[in-house]
């Protein structure tokens, strides 16, 4: 989805500020947040890792930004938990004393609308073009590349692809590829000497006309 | 916003941690000690220091190096830095013509077996919008000024490539031991911010500092 996550190349952002000695966590909840998504995933089995990150993608906007890392970590985890059974959304809210906001529900994916041929099909120096496409469920092809051109500097293995097992669905594995961009190319005017490189499935690319 | 539930605040978010734990504590959904073990590890197993030893190891030995460079999962797990779902690191190296940055736009991806969990800069808004837009800017905002000759590659963690920078070797450290040469190395070095430095006020032997910026 084309989502309040897909932050890359936004304007309006101020500083970034460095913390001196940052803890891992600031506060014990934040541990906890942390460890109960262990949970979820590792011992639980009730989601995997790509249907974690699409729930937190699928925040409220506003509460999105709002959030600290671990509130949206913590929403993403609480979400699941209800979508899957596992808790009941009311008895969290009396359990907590108040509101428990969660994200929206997830779009229906087939996952045959999304695959893609397995097999390598490009190669190290190879021209290739991003597909423009805006999936309505979970995808990791961010929007300031689709339908720019970049080319292929390396040939990852093959990883499960997220757009399907970000739905809890049985996922094929196929390549990424680490696409280089030159800056011009994303952002008009920028210096000759600055790339940006995005590790992208091969079903997210096609070969350049 | 229309929905007049949306106006009322949610209960403080420790409060939602909480009722998860009980809820899930009281269907006997916990292992003893889960929770406890998992944020415990995290804090002290996944460390920047364990990137440190890497790169002191690198700069120290040419071979590694090369075999860091080649496959970096293999040689962190060498130090005994075991990538577990992070298969594949990629070690990105500095050199005097070309800097590299690491970001993740979409989330916050890092290879956590060395670098550790990532800091609240790196998982800002602010660092994912603006790292891949205007690059040489926020560095030298963040107090790492390039020179505009150097090219700058920045790398979106968007895949489940996880990547380390391997910073330069300052000038001056001939002859210093790996243990000498991981105190030196900062985590935000190892993702791109900051270059590493030797922090004359601390004397021979500087003292570790995570989450310094280069000044």
């Amino acid at each position: 989805m084309d989502g309040i996550h897909d932050l890359g190349g936004m304007g309006g952002f101020g500083a970034v500020e460095v913390e001196r000695d940052e803890p891992v966590f600031h506060e014990r909840w934040e541990a906890r947040a942390f460890a109960l998504n262990q949970l979820g995933i590792r011992v639980l089995k009730a989601y995997n890792i790509h249907e974690y990150r699409h729930s937190v993608e699928r925040m409220d906007p506003g509460h999105y930004l709002e959030a600290s890392y671990y509130e949206r970590w913590f929403t993403g985890v609480a979400t699941l938990l209800i979508e899957k059974g596992v808790l009941g959304h009311a008895a969290l809210e009396a359990r907590a004393g108040g509101r428990v906001p969660l994200s929206r529900p997830p779009a229906l994916v087939q996952p045959s609308s999304v695959s893609a041929p397995e097999h390598a099909r490009f190669a190290v120096g190879e021209v290739v073009m991003v597909r423009d496409i805006h999936p309505p469920g979970h995808t990791r092809v961010p929007r300031y590349v689709r339908g720019k051109r970049g080319v292929i500097i390396r040939v990852a293995p093959r990883f499960v692809f997220p757009d399907v097992a970000g739905h809890g669905l049985r996922a094929h594995r196929e390549h990424t590829y680490h696409v280089e961009f030159q800056a011009q190319d994303l952002w008009g005017e920028a210096p000759g000497n600055e790339a940006v490189i995005v590790d992208l499935w091969e079903s997210y690319l096609e070969v350049a006309s | 916003m229309s929905d007049r539930r949306q106006r009322v605040p949610p209960a403080p978010v420790s409060d939602r941690v909480r009722a998860v734990d009980e809820a899930l504590t009281e269907k006997q959904l916990v292992p003893e000690g889960f929770l406890d073990d998992t944020a415990a590890r995290a804090e002290q197993e996944l460390s920047p220091r364990n990137g440190a030893q890497v790169v002191a190891r690198a700069w120290a030995d040419p071979a590694y190096r090369a075999r860091l460079l080649a496959d970096g999962a293999a040689a962190c797990a060498e130090l005994g830095f075991h990538a577990g779902d992070e298969k594949y690191i990629v070690v990105l190296e500095n050199t005097l013509t070309l800097h590299n940055v690491i970001v993740c736009t979409q989330c916050s991806c890092t290879a956590w077996s060395v670098l550790g969990l990532p800091p609240d800069w790196y998982k800002s808004p602010a660092y994912r919008a603006r790292v891949v837009r205007e690059p040489r800017a926020l560095l030298r905002e963040m107090g790492l000024d390039l020179p505009e000759s150097v090219a700058i590659r920045v790398w979106d963690t968007s895949g489940e490539t996880r990547y380390m920078v391997l910073p330069l070797r300052p000038a001056g450290t001939e002859g210093w031991g790996e243990e000498q040469l991981a105190a030196l190395v900062t985590r935000e070095a190892m993702i791109g911010v900051a270059r590493v430095r030797i922090q004359k006020s601390r004397g021979e032997f500087p003292s570790v500092t995570q989450g310094g910026k280069d000044e």
